[in-house]
């Protein structure tokens, strides 16, 4: 006979899960984060050294990391990641779609800027400019220009005094921007700067004084940019193959371990959308590398299913009803699970805490893959064949794998 | 469709410890040559690890490689290699042996922007060579240290004996697969080591399955004799054969379907990871088994000489 009431508690939790899957998957494909890679982007590893002079210390560092927010929210990335890695170096990651080579002239320049007299020599720095106090405005022929706010109007008022009707040469680091002719003594504290072909290039100036100058010099010394178009590619490429591979794996269960196997295919799909999830949660990148990984996590979850499909049967064969052949099968399992799984976090552990970023993308989510793995493969799998049994729903041992010619007489 | 059932041990009739000698021989001989591979050939590093540039371009029409060298050659950035790629060979890559400055990449993208139009999509890497060697260097400690761990992790959960055999077949994996890239001389880059590190991971998951059944036999044999041993770990393995073949059949289906249809970036990855699993299905049943046997063995016959004398 069969008991309804377990077998609408299975029916129920599978409902469930389905429809969760299919009411937030398209959330879910939305709200993750794909690593440059799969969207086009750049990342910049920059070698930092210091200014004549001067040495590199944290302080140093977070100041860099600081001005370089600045001017990436000039070009106007969203969730740019900035990390320093060991003492000297800058990683810099940007994903989406923008214009990569402005991006990268924007960065990597020092933005000092300088006010020279015809002798070369430096009267002013960008040090003596007001912070955040560059803007755009426009002369009388409606030309753009950029304005500037001393925070000296009286070393202003002295220059201009003394080098009245001599030209003042700008440099935006050894790139004369202009050289105007003082025309008169400026007393205000307000400067221009004209020359500017376009608006968006006195926005970009205005942005980049802004910013403020780099307290340091930056060396590239790696650098990997997608273009949009084979980043999608990519990722159009790795979902494909890892859709079929997952129908094959489904199959190869279904036929192979039958009843089991369903329940596999059930509890496969849960693990692959919580893994999704957890990403999204974590706000972790998914990277090539990091499908790769994700994929070969299903591979591991089948395993813990296989494991415990072939001690099921096993225990079958020995001539246990199919209730304790699953109870025994389900314990004995479970060490094995348990010990081979730890050994690879293990390993994974080591990979994230002595590798590269790259690696460490990878680390992570074989560790969120094996940890879901063990809730949906072990646990899942275990209540829901559970139910089924206990609800009297394939009762045979050939819904299991095994012929009644294997079963030893007890 | 008709199955074996493997785990029906009666109807295996291959004895897996009798012939131990060959699988080391074997194996044995594959690593020699891939040392001497690596020793003539060395391994073809991708600009992950010497320094220079690649440079991909997204053409979006089949083109004449010839005339793109040409044509770069030209504007001065003649490349060191030139290949076809993607499905519909309508994309190119190019590799420098220096570095290319922001500059030179924009000329590139612009000689083909003109001559193909705006569908032309770039993408270029470059790494400084020190940068690349600490990357390798890196993984090569990441590994040694994973080894160090699963050792004292094996250790106290099984034996020693245990844990050096699981290890020597990890490494022996690993090795199969940098023998395999210099053999042929593919391209190794990051998601290359990557694929290495799977392959350990995948690896130490495998023997650890088989060695768990052996242990559990062995509570139930009384083993008194080296052969005792022998059928402890034959019919562990073979215990444990349906699981194995059927866990890297399933991973296997992932890593091809990967090959054939994850795109360029990961080809190599792949085929690294093709490579490890079959060689990790393996090392597991023919190396790492019968490696603790070998070992097992010595030491009950010095165990038994010492009582004896």
């Amino acid at each position: 006979m069969v008991r309804w009431g377990r077998v609408t508690g299975f029916l129920l939790i599978v409902v469930l899960t389905f429809t969760t899957i299919g009411l937030t998957t398209d959330n879910v494909l939305e709200d993750v984060i794909l690593g440059l890679d799969l969207k086009g982007g750049f990342e910049i590893l920059y070698q930092v050294n210091p200014l004549e002079g001067e040495t590199i210390t944290p302080e140093t560092m977070k100041n860099t990391v600081s001005a370089l927010e600045r001017r990436i929210s000039v070009i106007g990335v969203a969730e740019p990641e900035i990390q320093i890695e060991g003492k000297d170096r800058i990683r810099i990651k940007l994903a989406g779609v923008f214009d990569q080579d402005k991006a990268r002239k924007l960065l990597g320049s020092p933005a000092k800027l300088t006010f020279r007299n015809m002798d070369g020599e430096i009267l002013m720095t960008g040090k003596d400019l007001v912070e955040n106090g560059a803007g755009i405005g426009y002369d009388q022929l409606n030309q753009p220009l950029v304005t500037l706010k001393l925070k000296d109007p009286e070393k202003f008022a002295n220059i201009t005094r003394q080098y009245l009707e001599k030209p003042i040469a700008i440099y935006l680091d050894e790139t004369m921007l202009t050289a105007p002719i003082v025309k008169a003594v400026i007393t205000g504290g307000e400067a221009t700067i004209d020359g500017q072909r376009t608006v968006d290039e006195a926005k970009e100036l205005a942005a980049l004084l802004n910013a403020g100058a780099l307290p340091v010099d930056l060396k590239e010394i790696y650098s990997n940019s997608v273009g949009a178009k084979l980043g999608s590619f990519a990722l159009k490429n790795t979902v494909k193959a890892g859709i079929i591979g997952t129908i094959l794996i489904f199959l190869f269960m279904i036929v192979y371990y039958r009843l089991p196997g369903l329940v596999a295919t059930i509890t496969l799909s849960a693990y692959i959308y919580l893994v999704l999830r957890i990403f999204t949660w974590m706000g972790a990148t998914l990277t090539l590398p990091g499908i790769a990984a994700f994929i070969l996590g299903i591979g591991m979850a089948v395993d813990a299913n296989i494991i415990t499909y072939e001690r099921i049967k096993d225990e079958l064969r020995s001539g246990k009803t199919i209730l304790s052949a699953l109870r025994a099968g389900s314990r004995r399992s479970f060490g094995t699970i348990f010990d081979a799984n730890l050994t690879t976090i293990l390993a994974a552990l080591v990979l994230f805490y002595f590798g590269s970023s790259a690696i460490q993308g990878f680390a992570i989510t074989l560790i969120t893959s094996i940890l879901v793995s063990f809730f949906t493969a072990v646990f899942g799998s275990r209540i829901l064949l559970n139910l089924l049994v206990r609800g009297n729903v394939g009762t045979k041992p050939w819904y299991y794998g095994v012929k009644e010619s294997e079963i030893s007489e007890l | 469709m008709k199955l074996v059932n493997f785990r029906d041990v009666r109807h295996i009739k291959f004895d897996f410890v009798k012939h131990r000698k060959k699988y080391f021989i074997a194996s044995g001989f594959i690593i020699l040559l891939g040392l001497l591979s690596l020793l003539i050939f060395g391994l073809n590093l991708g600009i992950d690890f010497v320094s220079g540039t690649r440079v991909e371009i997204f053409i979006g029409q089949a083109f004449d490689e010839g005339e793109i060298i040409k044509e770069l050659k030209g504007i001065n950035l003649e490349p060191k290699s030139v290949v076809t790629a993607g499905a519909e060979n309508d994309r190119a890559v190019l590799r420098y042996d220096k570095t290319l400055q922001k500059e030179e990449i924009a000329q590139i993208r612009g000689l083909y922007t003109e001559k193909f139009g705006e569908k032309v999509d770039v993408s270029a890497s470059t790494v400084d060579p020190t940068i690349s060697r600490e990357l390798a260097w890196k993984a090569f400690y990441s590994v040694l240290i994973a080894s160090i761990g699963i050792i004292l992790y094996v250790t106290i959960r099984f034996e020693f004996r245990f844990a050096v055999s699981a290890i020597v077949a990890l490494l022996h994996d690993a090795f199969m697969v940098i023998a395999f890239f210099s053999i042929f001389q593919l391209e190794v880059d990051l998601p290359f080591i990557a694929a290495v590190l799977t392959i350990v991971g995948y690896s130490i998951n495998d023997t650890i399955v088989i060695f768990d059944r052996i242990r559990e036999n062995l509570k139930y044999a009384k083993v008194k004799k080296v052969e005792d041993v022998e059928n402890v770990v034959n019919n562990s393995i073979k215990q444990t054969l349906a699981r194995s073949i059927n866990t890297v059949l399933t991973v296997l289906f992932a890593a091809v379907a990967l090959f054939i249809l994850g795109g360029e970036g990961i080809r190599n990855f792949s085929l690294a990871l093709l490579i490890g699993l079959i060689s990790g299905a393996y090392s597991s049943i023919f190396i790492a088994s019968q490696l603790w046997l070998t070992w097992k063995g010595k030491d009950m016959e010095r165990a038994k000489f010492r009582s004896a004398s």
